[in-house]
C-alpha cells in the first residue's frame, strides 16, 4: 500500500472485497499525481481561476468586540459554490479523469458536497449522480435545485433518518454496483483508506492560505484555530497545516443537537465509541450491540454519527480539543453574525461561531491580545428557509 | 495453490460429494419463532447448510429486501446474541449454520466472547462482508482459536494477486460473489460468472460457493454446475416479505428449494 492507512488504530478499509480493487487503483492513481507537477499545475490554475482562491481572511471587528479577543473569519463561504467542498471535488475530478472514469457519485448531507461535485462535473462533462436523505432535501431544497441546474441527478435515500449516513450508504452500494466505471468522489475525511488521506490533502489548501494571511496581517502564528466538526474535512482543512505548532490551540465543535444528554445530537467525538461506520475504525455514535445510532443536528452537514478516523486520533492524542455547540447556540450564531458582520453563515460554520461567543463553560478560554481564526466553511444562503421556519420569521 | 487443511466445515462439502445448497436467513426476520420455523423448512428441504444474518443497522453490501428484513427484526428488539440461540437450536436440530455479521456487530459483542458464542452454539462459520482479506488477520486468529472459519469473499474485480492472497489466508469454503452489486434478486447471472469462479478454483482446492444475486433453480443449477455450493438469500426472504399468511410463505419456501434440489446439477 501507498499510504499509511491509519492514524493511530483509526482508519483502515473496511469495505466489500469488490471495492478493494478501485481503493487500490485510486491509491495508485493518487501516488502517481499527487506530486506530479502538470496534475498541481492544473488543479492551482481551477484553484484561482475557477474557485477563487486564495479566500480572504478577514478580521471581523464588531464580532471580536463580542468575543474579547482578535477573531479573523477564514472566507471559505467565498469559495465558488459557497464553501470548502470545492477544494476537494476539484481534486477528485482531476483524479477520476486519469483514471478514465466516466461517471460520477457522491454523497451530500447539507447539500454543499453534492452541488461541489455536481460544479465540477458539469466542468468536465462527466454524469454525475448525488444521493441525498429526504430529509435533507426537505431542509435544503435551494442546494437540490442548484444539483439539477447543474446537471446532476439527484437520488433520494428514504432508508434510516433520511440523512447523510443513509446518503452515504446509498452511495457505497452504488459504488459497489458500478465501480468498474464509476468514481466515488466522498465529501468528507470519512471511508475507507485512501479517502480520509486525499481528502485531507486537498482541503490543506484552507490552513496553508491562512498560515500565510495571519503571518502577513499580524507578522506572527495565530494563538488558535476554531472549525465545526461534523464529519470534519474543514477542520482538518484548517488544522492539519498547524499540528506540528503545539502552541496554536486547535479546537473542533461538535453538533450538541438538542444537548449531549438528549441522545439527539451529533457529537461522536464527545459521546461515541470507536466501532466501523462506512469502511473506516472511528468513534462512532452506536448502542451497546454496534447498531449505529441515529444522530441530529439543525446543521444538515453535521447530522452524522461518525467523525474522521484522523479526529478520532487527534482527540485520543489531546493534540485536538473538541467541543460542541448547540442548536440553539447555532441559530442564535447565525443571527449574530449576520447582523454584527453582515456575513450569513453556513449553520454548519455557525456552530464555530457560538463557539467563540458562548458564556457558559468559562467561555472560549482565549484572552485580549490572542489572535483566533474562526473557519468560516460556508455560507448559509441553503439555511434561509429553514431557519426562518425555526425563528418564525417568514413573511 | 494452497490445500485446505479441512475444517469441519470443509469436511461437508468434501462428504456430500455433490454441490450444497446453502439458504440464507436475516436472523429474527420476520420475528424469532417464525425465522426458527423457516431454518426448519430449509432444512426439512434438504439443505445440510443454512446462512443467517446478523441484523444490523447498516448493511452496507445488502440491497433493499435484505435491508428492510433487517430493519424489521431490529424493530423488534432481536439482538445478535438472539442470532447466536437462533443458530445454536438450528445446530442442534441438524443444520450446519454459518453466520454472516458486519465488523462492528462483532466488536460490539467483544471478538473474544462473540466466537467463543458461536463455538458453544455449533457455528462453524462466519462471513464478515465488510472485512477484505487485509484486515482479516486478528479476527481469524480469534476464531481459529474457537475452531470456527471466518469466511473470506472474492469479487468479479479482485485481481489474481489478490485472489492468490485470499486462497493463502482463507479457511471453510470461499464466497465468491456473484456480481458486482449488493445482494438481491437478477434476472441474469453475470456472463462471466463461471470464468470467475474458475480463476478463483486456480487458486485454491477449498470448496467455493456462490452468493449475491442468485434467485431462481434455474439460476442455483447453472452455478451448481461450476460451484461447491450456491446460497439463496434475497429471493427466499422475498417469498416471506410478499406473503400474506407465513404458512403461504412457508410453502413457497418449500416449493423453491425443492425445484432447486430436483435440478440435475445438484446432484452430480
Amino acid at each position: 500500500m501507498t499510504f499509511p492507512q491509519r492514524f493511530g488504530p483509526y482508519g483502515g478499509r473496511y469495505v466489500p472485497e469488490t471495492l478493494v480493487s478501485a481503493l487500490e487503483e485510486l491509491d495508485e492513481a493518487y501516488a502517481t499525481y499527487r506530486d506530479d507537477p502538470a496534475f498541481l499545475a492544473e488543479l492551482r490554475v481551477l484553484q484561482t481561476d475557477y474557485a477563487g482562491r486564495p479566500t480572504p481572511l478577514f478580521l471581523a471587528t464588531r464580532l471580536s468586540e463580542r468575543t474579547r479577543c482578535k477573531v479573523y473569519l477564514k472566507r471559505e463561504d467565498l469559495a465558488h459554490t459557497g464553501a470548502h467542498k470545492i477544494n476537494n471535488t476539484l481534486g477528485q475530478i482531476l483524479l477520476a479523469v486519469r483514471m478514465g472514469k466516466k461517471r460520477i457519485i457522491a454523497e451530500t448531507g447539507a447539500g454543499q458536497h453534492g452541488v461541489a461535485t455536481a460544479t465540477v462535473a458539469a466542468l468536465f462533462g462527466l454524469e454525475c449522480h448525488v444521493y441525498m436523505g429526504e430529509e435533507d432535501i426537505r431542509r435544503q431544497e435551494l442546494n437540490v435545485i442548484r444539483m439539477r441546474l447543474l446537471g446532476a441527478e439527484v437520488l433520494p435515500v428514504a432508508s434510516g433518518s433520511g440523512t447523510l449516513k443513509d446518503a452515504t450508504n446509498e452511495a457505497i452500494r452504488d459504488w459497489v454496483a458500478n465501480v468498474e466505471t464509476t468514481h466515488y468522489i466522498i465529501g468528507s475525511v470519512v471511508g475507507p483508506a485512501p479517502y480520509p488521506t486525499l481528502v485531507r490533502d486537498f482541503q490543506t489548501v484552507i490552513g496553508q492560505e491562512t498560515r500565510q494571511q495571519v503571518m502577513a496581517k499580524e507578522g506572527r502564528l495565530p494563538d488558535g484555530l476554531v472549525a465545526c466538526v461534523g464529519a470534519g474535512s474543514n477542520a482538518i482543512g484548517m488544522f492539519h497545516e498547524f499540528l506540528g505548532e503545539p502552541s496554536i490551540r486547535l479546537v473542533g465543535v461538535e453538533a450538541a443537537g438538542l444537548g449531549l444528554d438528549s441522545g439527539k445530537h451529533g457529537a461522536s467525538l464527545a459521546r461515541g465509541t470507536a466501532g466501523i461506520l462506512h469502511g473506516s475504525y472511528s468513534y462512532v455514535l452506536q448502542d451497546e450491540d454496534g447498531q449505529i445510532q441515529e444522530a441530529h443536528s439543525v446543521a444538515a452537514g453535521l447530522d452524522y454519527p461518525s467523525v474522521g478516523p484522523e479526529h478520532s486520533y487527534l482527540k485520543d492524542a489531546g493534540r485536538v480539543e473538541y467541543d460542541s455547540a448547540t442548536d440553539e447556540e447555532a441559530l442564535a450564531a447565525f443571527q449574530t453574525l449576520s447582523r454584527l458582520e453582515g456575513i450569513i453563515p453556513a449553520l454548519e460554520s455557525a456552530h464555530a461561531i457560538a463557539y467563540m461567543l458562548r458564556e457558559r463553560d468559562g467561555g472560549h478560554g482565549f484572552s485580549a491580545d490572542d489572535v483566533v481564526v474562526v473557519n468560516l466553511s460556508g455560507r448559509g444562503d441553503k439555511d434561509v428557509y429553514s431557519v426562518a421556519d425555526v425563528l418564525g420569521v417568514r413573511s | 495453490m494452497s490445500t485446505s487443511t479441512g475444517s469441519a466445515l470443509t469436511g461437508i462439502f468434501r462428504e456430500a460429494g455433490h454441490p450444497l445448497l446453502m439458504p440464507y436467513a436475516v436472523g429474527g426476520y420476520p420475528d424469532l419463532a417464525s425465522c426458527r420455523e423457516i431454518i426448519r423448512t430449509y432444512v426439512k428441504n434438504g439443505a445440510q447448510l443454512v446462512e443467517l444474518g446478523i441484523p444490523f443497522s447498516d448493511p452496507l453490501a445488502d440491497g433493499p429486501v435484505i435491508q428492510a428484513a433487517s430493519q424489521v427484526a431490529l424493530r423488534q428488539g432481536v439482538r445478535p446474541a438472539d442470532v447466536l440461540d437462533l443458530a445454536g437450536t438450528a445446530s442442534q436440530e441438524g443444520a450446519g449454520v454459518v453466520l454472516l455479521s458486519y465488523l462492528n456487530t462483532i466488536l460490539a459483542f467483544g471478538g473474544e466472547r462473540f466466537f467463543h458464542r458461536c463455538r458453544d452454539r455449533g457455528v462453524l462459520g462466519v462471513v464478515v462482508p465488510d472485512v477484505p482479506v487485509e484486515e482479516a488477520a486478528e479476527l481469524q486468529a480469534i476464531a481459529r482459536a474457537h475452531g470456527v472459519d471466518v469466511i473470506l469473499l472474492a469479487a468479479p474485480t479482485s485481481t489474481d494477486a489478490r485472489l492468490a492472497r485470499i486462497a493463502g489466508n482463507a479457511s471453510g469454503f470461499i464466497y465468491c460473489v456473484s456480481t458486482t452489486g449488493v445482494t438481491g434478486a437478477r434476472t441474469s447471472l453475470r456472463t462471466d460468472l463461471a470464468e470467475f469462479v474458475a480463476r478463483v478454483r486456480r487458486h485454491t482446492d477449498l470448496p467455493l460457493v456462490v452468493g449475491f444475486g442468485v434467485s431462481t433453480a434455474e439460476q442455483a443449477a447453472e452455478v451448481a454446475g461450476y460451484a461447491d455450493g450456491v446460497i439463496i438469500g434475497s429471493a427466499l426472504v422475498d417469498l416471506v416479505a410478499r406473503s400474506k399468511r407465513f404458512d403461504e410463505a412457508l410453502a413457497e419456501i418449500g416449493r423453491l428449494l425443492y425445484r432447486v434440489r430436483s435440478m440435475p446439477s445438484f446432484s452430480r
